[in-house]
C-alpha cells in the first residue's frame, strides 16, 4: 500500500520534472531565438504555464486526497475562484516580499513580478490543488508534525526546498562576473527552478528512506 | 564558568585586539627600501659607460632648469584639466596643453590615494605601504631619500605654501613657508588664501630655486559637496588664474635670465564621485600632471590623449631637471618628453642614471636579480651605450651614430619600464612570521556549545556562518552591505514566522483547530485583519496552555506584534535605499544625494526637524527629568548648529545669512551630551551605593545611551538622521513585542543586535573602503584640528551604529533580568559573533595574499575590521563594568 503510493508519488513528480524541461525545449519549436537567459521573461510564463497544467491534470488524474462527499457544481465554481484569488493574493506578497528584500520598487516591476508568479506557480499551485483554498489546511501541514500523508509531506519538502533555492539563488548577484544570468531576477528564479526541482526529486527518496519512522494518522 | 565568562570574553577581546594590531603590523609590508644608509650616501653618480676609451664626463649633468615652480592642488582630478570642466574653467591651462610648450600627462596615483602617502610618492618616487593611512594623521618626518632632502643639500632656495603636512615631513627644508592645517574639511577659501596671499611676492623677488604650492580648497569642496557641486567650477577658475600669473612672471624672467624655468601641474590625488578619496577607482587614482616649460617644444595643434604614466616617475624627472641624483628608493622612470629637447649624449647620460638608480635598487631587493628580464635589458643597453660613446668620441657624426643613439635610447626606455614595474611588485611582500603569531593569539577563542536549535537559531547560525564564507570573495567584501541586508531581512521574517506561529497555533506541537484560523507563513495585510477575529476565540485556549506566548498582549498590542516584523522591514527598506554604498550600485540616485542637493534644501529642513522631534519622543520615556531637558535643549542645539554651518534652514530665516562653522552651536550640544553621560554614569555609581535601586540603575544605563544619540545626531549628516530615527523605531518596537513576549535567550537577542548593528552600520552610507569614513565629523565643534578629540569623533560617527545597538542591548538586558548571567552570558557572545568573523578573515586575508585586490578590497576591510574588534573591546569592558556592578548588587 505505501510503496504503491510512494511510486505515484514519484511517477507525478518525474512528470512535473519533465514539464519544466519541456518548458525548455518546446517553445524553441515556435518561437525564435528563444533561449532561457535572452528570453527570460518568456520562459518565465511558459514554464510557469506547464507547470501549473501538469498539476492541474495530476491533481485530476491521481487524486490524492478523494473526498467521497460529491459537491454540487456552483460548490466548484466558487472554489475554483477562490483558488484564483489565493494564487493571485500570493503573487502580489511574493512581489512585496522581494521589494523589502532590495528588489527595486520602480524599475523591472514585470521580472519582479513574473518572479512571484513563477514561485506562487512552485509553491502556492501544489497547495492549491493538494489543500485547496484552505488556510487551516495549510497551517496545519507546514507546522512540526502536522502532514497526515506523503503528498503533504512530499508537498512541505518541495516548497520548502524552492524557498532555499530562491534565497541562495539571490548570492550570486553582487559578485562581479559580470555573467547574463546574475541580472535580476535570473539568478532567483533558476534557484527557484532549480530548489523546486530538487525537492521534487528529494521528497520520495526521503520518504522511501524513512518510510519505517513514518506514521500518518490517517494511514 | 558562567558568571566569569564575561570577564573571560572581554580578556579574549582584548587579546585579540593586540593579535590583530600584530597581524596588521606584519601585513602591511615595509615599502621596498635601499638598504645604505642616509649618511654614506655620499657615493660618486655612475660615470658614463664605456669600451675601450675612457670618458671625461663622471659629474652629473647640470640642472636642465634653473627655477621649479610645483603647483600641486589637491584632489585634481585627470578631467577636471583635460575633460569638458578643464574647457569651460581652465581655458589658460586648456591653451597651455593644446598649444603651448608643455607636456601632459595623466599620472596614476597608487591606492591609499590619500594626501600624505602621495606627497611622499611624488617627492620620493617610492611607493608608500598602505599602513601611511592611518599615519596620515600624524606625519613624521620623512627620513627616506627624496627630491627635497636632495634639493636642500645641493643648497638650492626652496620655499613652501599650502598643506602642513609637507612641513611636517620635510622640517627646516624651506627657507620660508607657510603651513595651511588640512583637516579643516568646511573651509575653502581661506586655506588657499592664505597660499596666494604669498605670490606676487615671492615672484616678484625671485631670491629661490623651487617654489612648491599646496592648494587644498578642491579637495575641501569635494568633501563637502562632491565633485558635480558648481563650487568646483568657481575653483577651477581661480586655480586657472593663478597658474597664468606664475606662468606670465615665470616667461618674463626667462627674458632677462635666459635660462629655462619648469613650472608643474600636478594632483596629488583624484576624487570620486561621491568627493571622497582614499580607493582606487578610476577617478580617484587618474590625476593630471602638466610639465610647462620654454625648454619644450610647442606642438601646435597638436591635441594628443595625454599618456598615462605613473605618480612616481615625477620624482626621478624632477631630481634630473634640478641636477640631483635620484632619490634612491625611487620605483619611478624618468619622464622622457621632458629631456627630449637635449643632445643625445645628455639623453642617454641621464637614462644611464636612472637605469643605474633602479638596478641597484633591485639588487638590494631582490635575491635574484639577475634572472629578472629588466635587469638583462639594462645590462644590454649599458654596453651598447659605451659602444655609442666610443664612438661618439671618435667624433663619429656618421648616420650610424644616430642610428645607435637612438637604439640605446629605446633600450633604455624598455629597461627603464621593466625595472619599474618589477620593482612596484616587490611591495607585496609579508612578514609571515608576525602573520603567523597574530592569527595565533586571534583564534585564542573558545568555542561555544549550543544547547538548543529552534528555526531562528539555525538561521542565525547559518547567516554567521554565510557571511563568515562571503568575506573570501572581494565582491562581497565591496557589496558586504547587501549580505547585512539580506541577513537581517531573512531574520525578520523568522521572527515573522515565529510570531505567527505562537499567535495562532499557540504550541508548536500540536496545530490549532478552530473555526477561523489564518496562515501563518505568509500573511499580507488583509489577512492580518482575518486573524484579530480569530484571536479573539483562541485568547482561553491559549492562557491556559502556553504562558510564553504572546498572551500578554492585548488587543491592539497583539495587532501590533504581528505587524511589528513588517514595520521593521519596510523601515530597512527605506533606509537601503536612503544610502547607495559598495561599488556596483553605488552611482544609483539614492534619496541621500536628492535631499543634499542644494535643491531640496527645505525638504531636508523639514526631515531634520522632524527627525529630531521623533528622536526625542523615543529617546525620553525613560530619562530622568533633567536628562530630558537637557536632550529636548541638545537636539535643539544639533538643528541650530546645522542651520549655522548651512546644511539646512530655519524656517523664520529666509535670507542666506553667513555660513559659519558653528562652533558654539556644537560646543553647547557638546556639554549636553557630556551632562547626560554624567547624570547617567552619577545614577550608576548611585546604584551601587545604594544597592537595593534597581530603576536607577536601568534609567543611568538609559540615560548614557541617550547621551551617545544625542551625540550621533549631532555628528550625523542632516539627511543621515532618519537613521537614527528608524534605528530608534526599530529597537523600540523590537523591545516591545518581539523580545519581552517571546522571551528570547540573552545569546539570540545578543546575534539580533550585533546583526541590526552592523546593517545600520552600512544603513549609515559606510562601506568597506576608506573613502566614506565622514572625517567632518572629525571636526564638529573644533577650531582647529586636535588629535585625539577628532580622532575619538569620527571613529564614533563611523561606528555609531555598532556602538549604539550594543548600547541598547547592555541597556535592555539589565533592566530586563535582575539576575547577572543573562549580562555576562551576553557579552560572551557578543565577543563571540564579533571575534569570529574577524579571525576568519584574518585566515582568508593570509591565504589570499597574493589576490589581485589584495590592496585596494582586502586591506581596506582589514583596517575596518581591526577598528570594529577594537570597539567591540571597548564594549566588552563596558559590559563587564555593568556585570560587576550587578553582581555587587
Amino acid at each position: 500500500m505505501k510503496d504503491t503510493d510512494i511510486k505515484r508519488l514519484l511517477y507525478t513528480h518525474l512528470l512535473c520534472i519533465f514539464s519544466i524541461i519541456l518548458s525548455i525545449f518546446i517553445p524553441s519549436f515556435f518561437l525564435e531565438n528563444f533561449s532561457i537567459l535572452e528570453t527570460h521573461l518568456t520562459w518565465l510564463c511558459v514554464c510557469s504555464v506547464f507547470v501549473t497544467a501538469v498539476n492541474l491534470v495530476l491533481y485530476l488524474v491521481v487524486k490524492p486526497n478523494a473526498s467521497s462527499k460529491r459537491s454540487s457544481l456552483s460548490y466548484k465554481v466558487t472554489r475554483f475562484l477562490k483558488c484564483c484569488i489565493y494564487f493571485l493574493m500570493s503573487c502580489f506578497f511574493f512581489h512585496v516580499i522581494f521589494v523589502l528584500y532590495g528588489a527595486p520598487l520602480i524599475e523591472l516591476v514585470l521580472e519582479t513580478f513574473l518572479f512571484a508568479v513563477i514561485l506562487s506557480t512552485f509553491t502556492t499551485v501544489p497547495c492549491l490543488c493538494l489543500l485547496g483554498p484552505n488556510i487551516k489546511a495549510w497551517l496545519r501541514v507546514f507546522s512540526r508534525n502536522g502532514v497526515t500523508s506523503i503528498w503533504e509531506n512530499s508537498l512541505q519538502i518541495t516548497t520548502i526546498s524552492s524557498f532555499i533555492g530562491t534565497w541562495l539563488g539571490a548570492f550570486p548577484i553582487p559578485l562581479d562576473w559580470e555573467r547574463p544570468w546574475q541580472v535580476w531576477p535570473i539568478s532567483c528564479t533558476l534557484g527557484a527552478t532549480f530548489g523546486y526541482v530538487a525537492g521534487l526529486v528529494i521528497s520520495p527518496l526521503w520518504i522511501y528512506w524513512n518510510r519505517k519512522q513514518l506514521t500518518y494518522k490517517n494511514n | 564558568m558562567r558568571l566569569g565568562s564575561g570577564t573571560f570574553a572581554a580578556c579574549c577581546v582584548v587579546i585579540e585586539v593586540l593579535g590583530v594590531a600584530l597581524f596588521l603590523r606584519g601585513f602591511f609590508p615595509a615599502p621596498v627600501r635601499s638598504s645604505s644608509r642616509t649618511e654614506h650616501q655620499a657615493e660618486p653618480p655612475a660615470p658614463e659607460p664605456s669600451t675601450g676609451a675612457s670618458s671625461n664626463w663622471t659629474k652629473l649633468p647640470p640642472p636642465l632648469f634653473s627655477k621649479v615652480v610645483i603647483m600641486l592642488i589637491d584632489a585634481l582630478r585627470d578631467d577636471f584639466v583635460f575633460g569638458s570642466k578643464g574647457v569651460k574653467f581652465m581655458p589658460y591651462t586648456t591653451y597651455l596643453v593644446e598649444k603651448g610648450a608643455s607636456h601632459s600627462f595623466v599620472a596614476e596615483a597608487k591606492p591609499p590615494t590619500v594626501t600624505m602617502p602621495r606627497i611622499k610618492a611624488l617627492m620620493t618616487g617610492s611607493l608608500p605601504g598602505f599602513i601611511d593611512v592611518v599615519r596620515n594623521l600624524n606625519s613624521p618626518a620623512l627620513l627616506e631619500d627624496n627630491v627635497i632632502t636632495q634639493a636642500k643639500a645641493a643648497g638650492k632656495r626652496m620655499i613652501f605654501y599650502g598643506d602642513e603636512t609637507w612641513v611636517k615631513l620635510f622640517p627646516q627644508h624651506f627657507v620660508e613657508y607657510d603651513g595651511t592645517t588640512s583637516f579643516f574639511v568646511s573651509d575653502y577659501t581661506e586655506v588657499d588664501d592664505n597660499v596666494t596671499r604669498h605670490l606676487d611676492k615671492v615672484l616678484k623677488r625671485g631670491d629661490w630655486d623651487v617654489l612648491i604650492l599646496h592648494y587644498l580648497g578642491l579637495d575641501h569642496i569635494g568633501h563637502i559637496s562632491g565633485p558635480s557641486s558648481p563650487l568646483i567650477g568657481h575653483k577651477l577658475s581661480e586655480m586657472d588664474s593663478i597658474l597664468m600669473k606664475i606662468h606670465t612672471s615665470l616667461l618674463s624672467e626667462e627674458r632677462e635670465n635666459l635660462s629655462p624655468n619648469l613650472l608643474v601641474l600636478c594632483g596629488d590625488h583624484g576624487m570620486s564621485e561621491t568627493g571622497s578619496h582614499g580607493a582606487s577607482s578610476m577617478e580617484e587614482v587618474n590625476t593630471p600632471l602638466i610639465l610647462i616649460s620654454s625648454a619644450f617644444e610647442r606642438k601646435p595643434g597638436d591635441i594628443r590623449r595625454p599618456k598615462h604614466v605613473q605618480q612616481t616617475d615625477l620624482a626621478a624627472t624632477l631630481a634630473i631637471g634640478l641636477g640631483l641624483p635620484i632619490p634612491e628608493n625611487s620605483v619611478g622612470s624618468l619622464l622622457f618628453p621632458s629631456i627630449e629637447g637635449r643632445p643625445v649624449r645628455e639623453q642617454l647620460r641621464f637614462l644611464h642614471l636612472n637605469a643605474v638608480q633602479l638596478s641597484k635598487l633591485l639588487q638590494e631587493n631582490v635575491p635574484s636579480y639577475k634572472k629578472e628580464p629588466g635587469f638583462e635589458q639594462f645590462k644590454m643597453a649599458e654596453r651598447l651605450h659605451g659602444n655609442w660613446i666610443r664612438l661618439y668620441l671618435e667624433e663619429n657624426t656618421s648616420e650610424v651614430l644616430f642610428n645607435l643613439g637612438t637604439k640605446v635610447r629605446r633600450q633604455y626606455l624598455d629597461a627603464l619600464r621593466t625595472l619599474s614595474l618589477s620593482l612596484s611588485r616587490q611591495v607585496a611582500q609579508y612578514d609571515i612570521y608576525s602573520m603567523l603569531v597574530g592569527t595565533v593569539m586571534v583564534l585564542e577563542n573558545p568555542a561555544h556549545p549550543n544547547s538548543r536549535w529552534s528555526e531562528l537559531d539555525v538561521v542565525i547560525l547559518l547567516g554567521t556562518m554565510g557571511h563568515v564564507l562571503s568575506l573570501g570573495a572581494s565582491s562581497f567584501i565591496e557589496e558586504e552591505h547587501q549580505t547585512w541586508y539580506f541577513l537581517v531581512n531573512t531574520l525578520c521574517l523568522a521572527l515573522c514566522h515565529e510570531i505567527y506561529r505562537n499567535c495562532f497555533l499557540g504550541d508548536d506541537c500540536e496545530p490549532r483547530r478552530c473555526s477561523h484560523g489564518e496562515r501563518g507563513f505568509v500573511n499580507t495585510a488583509p489577512a492580518l485583519q482575518d486573524g484579530s477575529i480569530g484571536h479573539d476565540e483562541l485568547e482561553p485556549h491559549r492562557a491556559s496552555k502556553s504562558p510564553t506566548s504572546l498572551n500578554t498582549l492585548r488587543g491592539w498590542e497583539k495587532w501590533m506584534a504581528m505587524a511589528s516584523p513588517w514595520v521593521i522591514l519596510t523601515c530597512c527598506r527605506l533606509l537601503r535605499s536612503l544610502n547607495q554604498t559598495g561599488v556596483q550600485w553605488a552611482h544609483r540616485p539614492d534619496l541621500g544625494h536628492w535631499l543634499t542637493s542644494s535643491d531640496h534644501k527645505a525638504e531636508l529642513s523639514v526631515l531634520a526637524a522632524l527627525s529630531l522631534i521623533m528622536i526625542f519622543a523615543l529617546v525620553q520615556r525613560r530619562c530622568s527629568l533633567t536628562s530630558k531637558v537637557a536632550m529636548a535643549l541638545g537636539l535643539l542645539g544639533v538643528y541650530c548648529y546645522r542651520a549655522a554651518i548651512g546644511n539646512v534652514l530655519f524656517p523664520w530665516q529666509r535670507d542666506s545669512k553667513d555660513i559659519s562653522k558653528g562652533l558654539i552651536e556644537a560646543r553647547f550640544v557638546h556639554v549636553f551630551v557630556l551632562g547626560i553621560l554624567f547624570t547617567g554614569t552619577k545614577d550608576l555609581l548611585k546604584s551601587q551605593v545604594i544597592a537595593a535601586d534597581f530603576t536607577i540603575k536601568t534609567v543611568g544605563l538609559w540615560e548614557i545611551y541617550s547621551g551617545l544619540v544625542l551625540l550621533a545626531a549631532l555628528l550625523f549628516r542632516p539627511h543621515n538622521l532618519p537613521v537614527l530615527v528608524f534605528s530608534l523605531l526599530i529597537q523600540t518596537i523590537m523591545t516591545k513585542f518581539i523580545w519581552k513576549p517571546l522571551r528570547h535567550d540573552a545569546a539570540e537577542i545578543t546575534v539580533m543586535h550585533y546583526w541590526f548593528g552592523q546593517a545600520f552600520f552600512y544603513f549609515q552610507g559606510n562601506s568597506n573602503n576608506i573613502a566614506t569614513v565622514d572625517i567632518s565629523a572629525g571636526f564638529v565643534g573644533l577650531d582647529t584640528y586636535v588629535e585625539v578629540p577628532a580622532v575619538f569623533l569620527t571613529a564614533f560617527a563611523t561606528f555609531a551604529g555598532p556602538v549604539l545597538w550594543a548600547s541598547h542591548l547592555v541597556s535592555f538586558l539589565s533592566s530586563e533580568t535582575s539576575s547577572g548571567s543573562a549580562l555576562s552570558h551576553a557579552c560572551f557572545c557578543y565577543a563571540l559573533i564579533c571575534s569570529f568573523p574577524v579571525s576568519a578573515y584574518i585566515i582568508l586575508v593570509t591565504s589570499l595574499r597574493y589576490h589581485l585586490f589584495i590592496w585596494s578590497v582586502f586591506s581596506p576591510k582589514l583596517l575596518y575590521e581591526g577598528m570594529h574588534i577594537l570597539i567591540t573591546a571597548a564594549i566588552c569592558v563596558f559590559f563587564t563594568a555593568m556585570d560587576q556592578t550587578n553582581t555587587k548588587s
